[in-house]
């Protein structure tokens, strides 16, 4: 049964279309992240699931229920918010119980001090701590119950806001940029946490970030998103190996893709210039080659190129190189070991590739199959 | 190293030289500090010790004597219970007010910067100017106000010259007086709230507008509205001019406020040392509430 389920989701601000038919099913218990750039409507995707906002048009399902008109309260969906949004004037044992007590209690046992005379009042709060203490114990944050959020770090915030969340255990989890505030080695720890909670708790989640290194390492499946369309879902390594759009292709990974302008003859030979590269696909006319960084390596023979510049990273070194016939720009990712025997700047060199490590994609962006072929010229590599 | 070394003492010397130009800058702001706030503040702490009166020669110490008047003088004790009554009416009349007029502006979608210029008019109005305007609105015969009362069949008093009501019709129109003021603050206030507080409430599942402005709005409007409180209670304390224009402390002292007897003590009798004790009076009370809210409230308003 699908956890959260959208279908043809479209969201606009006054004239202006932020989603334009967004579908996404997320299982329950699967971890799902939204990559896109900035301004692409993830935020408000999310909101949508939340409802803090409304879809235009469009449905919403959750846990099989249609929730497209339901309060946000009434939704059981939790949501980590990029700033996290802790209430400043309650202690953290405070700010996680108020799911609990928003649900459990009535107006009147929430009154402060009247309200713990109400009738199961005082029952229902014993049990409310009891299980706030749980939450904040498996989140490390035992010590810290009776401090404001003003007086905990970035990670301990954090956390807090991810027991606020998971307290009560919600169907669906929503997670906007949780991790975008904290510092790198932080970030890498919370990553792992995230991930375990998630396991424990298996609920579907929803997790936006920029972060492509965040959707690769944590997800079950990515979804692209772009312009207010979602591109491809996939899972990460399909995302990366084998993704269905140029833009896809571009997104991910780092350094950026290779991009080589090519062509399809009429036989279905894949061309670069005059040189087969050893791939036959059903289009015809200008391809475009996209070519991962670490699928290049320096040969005797293959496409002709000059060296610009080298940048060393520690577990590789880039080496980055102009196309002799067009001029684009082609990066190799190389292992660490070749970094004392790279040409200098400005040296002719050329770079082979195995056919099948090139991407085609046709003149819309769309992506184009490709079979090896035994060249009869040499094929390079 | 050696740079260092030149360097230093040129430094130093550049030191003392701007130090120099600064207070020679500040110079005529000093005196002039000097001259028209702490002296005569100083003086008049001084003088509330003397029995000095206008126009006599000399004068005696006579340590707490004018404060052991105070305590037997009706006018003075009147004025006090006014002032507090007042203070006690304004006060939360103002502020209650100012924030129901702000939460429903910001709840509505238009019209946000009218209701402010509409509000905030009273604030810059000349207070002297609107009194009269008041003096028409509360006439007991051609007032407005009692001609719509006689048209539901009651026979509206004389707000300003009946000594029952004369204290309630001057808090009327102070509350219309501070009310815009403090609407402006809790405007600035509540667009200072974040907004992903309130979505973060309505996830956490708020059931209503009013858990709402309990979880988010009140606590987090907390230092605005602790200033409001300081200002408006300093604003109300210091209630004068209506006085003077409308009623002048009548009638029968019912609306003798604390800064009207410290006037005729001193502008009208002409016993300036006494006038000088109940400035001194008055001064004490503000900086009592002020340090009141600041030492008690501050620390549960802010949550840092
Ligand atoms: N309330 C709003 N009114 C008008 N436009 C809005 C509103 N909220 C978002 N937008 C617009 O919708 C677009 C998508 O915004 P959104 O916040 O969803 O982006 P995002 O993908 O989360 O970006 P980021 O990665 O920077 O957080 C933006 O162009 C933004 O200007
Ligand atoms: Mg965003």
């Amino acid at each position: 049964m699908a956890g959260i389920s959208l279908t043809s989701v479209t969201k606009s601000f006054g004239g202006n279309t932020v989603l334009h038919g967004v579908s996404l099913d997320i299982a329950a218990g699967e971890f799902v992240a939204l990559v896109g750039p900035s301004g692409c409507g993830k935020t408000t995707l999310m909101r949508i699931v939340a409802g803090i906002e409304q879809a235009s048009s469009g449905t919403l399902r959750i846990q099989g229920r249609d929730a497209t008109s339901l309060r946000a309260g009434e939704r059981d969906v939790a949501m980590v918010f990029q700033s996290y949004a802790l209430y400043p004037h309650l202690t953290v044992a405070e700010n996680i119980a108020v799911p609990l007590a928003m649900r459990r209690l009535n107006a009147w046992q929430r009154l402060p001090l009247l309200g713990g005379l109400m009738p199961g009042a005082r029952a229902t709060r014993r049990r409310i701590a009891g299980e706030v203490a749980a939450a904040a114990e498996s989140l490390g944050l035992g010590a810290l119950l009776d401090r404001r959020p003003a007086q905990l770090s970035g990670g301990q915030r954090q956390r807090v806001a991810l027991a606020r969340a998971m307290v009560r255990r919600p169907a669906a989890f929503l997670m906007d940029e949780p991790l975008s505030n904290l510092d790198a080695s932080l970030r890498v720890q919370t990553r792992r946490e995230i991930v375990a909670i998630h396991r424990r708790a298996g609920a579907a989640t929803l997790y936006v970030t920029h972060d492509q290194s965040e959707a690769l390492t944590m997800a079950d499946r990515v979804a692209v998103m772009q312009g207010g369309r979602i591109l491809q879902v996939a899972p990460p390594r399909e995302i990366y190996a084998d993704p269905a759009d140029l833009r896809v292709a571009t997104f991910i990974g780092s350094p950026r893709i290779n991009l080589l302008p090519g062509e399809a003859g009429r036989d279905g030979l894949v061309r670069v210039g005059d040189r087969l590269i050893g791939l036959r696909c059903a289009a015809r006319g200008p391809l475009t080659l996209g070519i991962r960084p670490e699928a290049f390596v320096l040969a005797a023979e293959g496409l002709p190129a000059r060296a610009e510049a080298v940048e060393f990273l520690g577990e590789s070194v880039l080496l980055h190189t102009r196309h002799e016939a067009s001029g684009s720009p082609l990066v190799l990712r190389l292992p660490p070991e070749a970094a004392g025997r790279l040409p200098a700047s400005g040296a002719a060199l050329h770079l082979g590739f195995a056919p099948g490590a090139a991407l085609l994609f046709d003149q819309d962006g769309a992506r184009r199959r490709a079979e090896a072929v035994v060249a009869r010229e040499p094929a390079l590599v | 190293m050696s740079d260092l070394a030149i360097a230093a003492p040129h430094r130093r010397a550049a030191g003392t030289g701007e130090a120099m130009a600064a207070w020679a800058l500040t110079l005529p702001a000093a005196i002039a500090y000097l001259l028209m706030l702490l002296l005569p503040t100083l003086a008049t702490a001084a003088l509330a010790f003397t029995d000095y009166e206008l126009g006599l020669d000399g004068f005696r110490w006579i340590g707490l004597g004018n404060f052991a008047e105070m305590l037997e003088d009706r006018g003075f004790l009147q004025s006090l219970r006014n002032t507090l009554v007042y203070v006690g009416l304004v006060t939360p009349g103002s502020i209650i007010g100012a924030l129901l007029l702000a939460l429903a502006i910001e709840a509505g979608t238009r019209g946000r910067t009218l209701f402010r210029a509409v509000f905030f008019l009273p604030v810059v109005s000349l207070s002297v100017a609107m009194a009269a305007a008041w003096q028409y609105l509360l006439h007991p015969t051609i007032g407005p106000l009692n001609a719509a009362l006689r048209v539901i069949g009651i026979e509206g008093p004389a707000w300003l010259s009946s000594s029952d009501t004369v204290l309630l019709s001057l808090a009327a129109i102070g509350i219309w007086e501070n009310l815009g003021f403090n609407l402006v603050l809790f405007l600035a206030g509540l667009t200072a709230i974040p907004r992903e507080l309130y979505a973060a409430a309505a996830v956490d599942g708020v059931p209503s507008a009013w858990e709402r402005f309990r979880l988010v709005t009140w606590p987090l409007l907390g230092p605005t509205t602790l200033f409001v409180l300081t200002i408006t209670m300093i604003r109300s304390v210091r209630v004068f001019d209506t006085v003077v224009v409308l009623t002048q402390g009548g009638p029968n002292k019912a609306s003798q406020v604390l800064l009207y007897t410290l006037y005729e003590e001193g502008f009208t009798y002409f016993r300036i040392g006494y006038s000088a004790a109940i400035t001194l009076v008055f001064l004490g009370i503000v900086l009592a509430s002020m340090w009141l809210q600041t030492k008690v409230l501050d620390k549960r308003v802010h949550y840092a």
